[in-house]
């Protein structure tokens, strides 16, 4: 009885505080099943987005649908669970008291003995909470998370402050859990983690969504070279009309070419314009990640 | 809802009913409990203090009698269970404020349980620990020798107990007003001062004229002289019992209001 609505459908959502725009005109609609990253650098609007979607607080404007209800019919009963960016626990009870008491909150949940064996923390369930590092506190979240068994799971930057090998634990606790069809949305700032662990990426600045596709298709963006030269006055229109160039950005006195055909460019400039100091340099997901959410970017 | 339906329902998915009751539930009551008794600090000050306090203040009176006969040390004994109690449902309500600080409040919004099922945990939390406080200081005067006829015992106990319900309202008013890791430093010497003025310490004639008609208006007034009535056999004035149905309507209506404002989407 898998419901036919999306797992999530945000429509036309801004939120401001104040004279800050922290979502602006965001729309996104992820099916069931999906494995979706949110990758954005500091204040893209990701945890204000994703605390709209999870009810706890309320769009200027725009429509929130979760599961094809409110957030909050969606979060009463155990359809969504999230892993909070911070805080959240309290420091006197044991690991295992916490998912005991948040249990009985539920109608139904996964037995205690569980959830805590998938978040790899069965081992510290005597533990009190004040006494667990943050990488054991962030699974702790993650178990709290898994009580419900929720069809869809939504994590803001689970892995914030967690050493290699925390963050490595950590997925792993999060795939060995994959159940088939959980729809999960995750924020981060690491590109490695939306590359391992998301089948779509979905890039945000400044309170937009700047790219949105499969990770194959991000990773495409980020194909190709870039040739920089030194070139005052350069003729954007031009340039950009040459075969094989995707985009041209004037910064000063220098032009960046984003092309599939960085030899041809190079000669181009070289021959037929006054630019020096050509540099060609290979693109990574970093830079098409950089280029994306910070530059003003002129393509 | 009272069929019964398998808990786990394998291929059809979980359970996605709503909880019964807003999500409240003994469990989790139980939890809390073992929470607060487990609070070292807590116990110090509602279990222990003020037992100690009958010990080093009461018990050299003993011998002494009041108008009607009565012995001195009941009096005492009363008196600090009121304390003891208004001590206890306080800072029972007062967590909530550490409970906002540490977001804990926020994480239970993305669980079904409804604010008003955490108060109504939280209230009743701070009885019992008020419940408690009150037999551990009536324990320790039986103990140490205070003798009074049962209704005494049973009707100022009762009344030491329900009217700290005021104070549950109270520490869930101070609660909600401002997230703070540490408040009960801060309402700790605040309850002092209302205790003094509630004549829980010395008998409100001992002080000055114009403190005896502040007195009158504080907060721990009305429960103080309720709670001893059955012992003194003084009637019960008018005013005393509007003190006590003032605070507990303002603490109550206070923390209310904060709550909806807390509860609120922003
Ligand atoms: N409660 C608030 N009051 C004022 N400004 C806020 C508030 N919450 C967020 N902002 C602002 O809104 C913008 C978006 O913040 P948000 O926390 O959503 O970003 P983010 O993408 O989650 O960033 P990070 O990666 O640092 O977690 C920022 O400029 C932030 O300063
Ligand atoms: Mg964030």
């Amino acid at each position: 009885m898998t419901s036919t609505h999306p797992a999530v459908e945000l429509d036309g959502l801004t939120k401001s505080f104040g004279a800050v725009t922290a979502v602006d005109g965001l729309s996104l609609r992820v099916q069931p099943g999906e494995v979706v990253a949110f990758l954005g650098p500091n204040g893209a609007g990701k945890t204000t987005t994703i605390d709209m979607l999870l009810g706890l607080s309320r769009p200027d404007t725009g429509t929130v649908r979760v599961l094809g209800g409110t957030p909050d019919d969606a979060v009463a009963r155990g359809r969504v669970a999230a892993v909070l960016q911070t805080g959240g626990l309290l420091k006197d009870l044991t690991v295992g008291e916490t998912v005991r008491m948040t249990a009985y909150f539920y109608r139904h949940t996964r037995p205690a003995a569980e959830v805590l064996e998938r978040a790899g923390i069965t081992d510290i369930a005597d533990r009190v909470v004040g006494r667990c590092s943050g990488g054991q506190q962030q699974r702790l979240r993650f178990a709290l998370a898994l009580l419900p068994d929720p069809d869809l799971m939504v994590l803001d930057e689970p892995t914030t402050g967690m050493d290699v090998e925390g963050r490595r634990d950590f997925w792993q606790a999060l795939r060995r859990d994959a159940r088939r069809g959980r729809t999960v949305i995750f924020a981060t700032h690491y590109l490695d983690e939306a590359d391992a662990y998301a089948d779509r990426i979905v890039l945000v600045r400044q309170g937009r969504i700047v790219a949105d596709g499969t990770t194959a298709e991000i990773k495409n963006l980020a194909a190709g070279r870039t040739v920089r030269a030194t070139l005052p006055g350069a003729d954007q229109a031009a340039l950009a009309a040459l075969p094989g160039v995707d985009a041209v950005e004037v910064r000063g006195d220098s032009v960046l070419v984003r092309t599939g055909d960085s030899d041809a460019i190079a000669r181009h400039l070289l021959t037929r314009t006054a630019a020096r100091d050509v540099e060609i340099t290979s693109r990574n997901l970093e830079d098409a990640f950089l280029a994306l959410t910070t530059a003003q970017t002129g393509a | 809802m009272t069929t019964a339906t398998p808990t786990r329902a394998g291929a059809a998915g979980p359970d996605r009913r709503l909880p019964a009751l807003g999500g409240f539930a003994p469990g989790a009551l139980r939890i809390e409990l073992r929470r607060v008794l487990r609070n070292r600090r807590t116990l110090a000050f509602t279990l222990i203090m003020p037992g100690v306090f009958f010990l080093i203040f009461g018990l050299p009176q003993g011998g002494q009698s009041l108008d009607n006969g009565r012995p001195v040390t009941a009096y005492v004994m009363i008196s600090l269970a009121v304390y003891a109690a208004m001590v206890a449902t306080t800072s029972v309500g007062g967590a909530v404020a550490t409970e906002r600080a540490l977001g804990w409040s926020r994480q239970l919004r993305l669980t079904p349980l409804r604010p008003a099922a955490y108060v109504a945990t939280k209230l009743i939390t701070a009885m019992s620990l008020g419940l408690l406080a009150v037999v551990v200081e009536f324990l320790v005067g039986a103990v140490a020798g205070v003798r009074v006829p049962a209704y005494v015992w049973l009707l100022s106990g009762l009344a030491a107990w329900l009217g700290s319900l005021v104070f549950a309202a109270f520490g869930l008013f101070i609660g909600y007003l401002a997230p703070a890791e540490n408040v009960m430093q801060i309402i700790g010497p605040v309850l002092a001062v209302l205790a003094m003025f509630g004549g829980l310490f010395v008998p409100v004639e001992v002080l000055p004229d114009v403190l005896q008609q502040v007195a009158k208006f504080t907060p721990v007034y009305g429960m103080g002289v309720l709670a001893r009535a059955p012992l003194t056999g003084d009637g019960v004035s008018l005013a005393a019992v509007a003190n006590l149905v003032v605070w507990a309507l303002l603490f109550g209506v206070g923390a209310a209001r904060l709550f909806r404002r807390d509860t609120a989407r922003v």
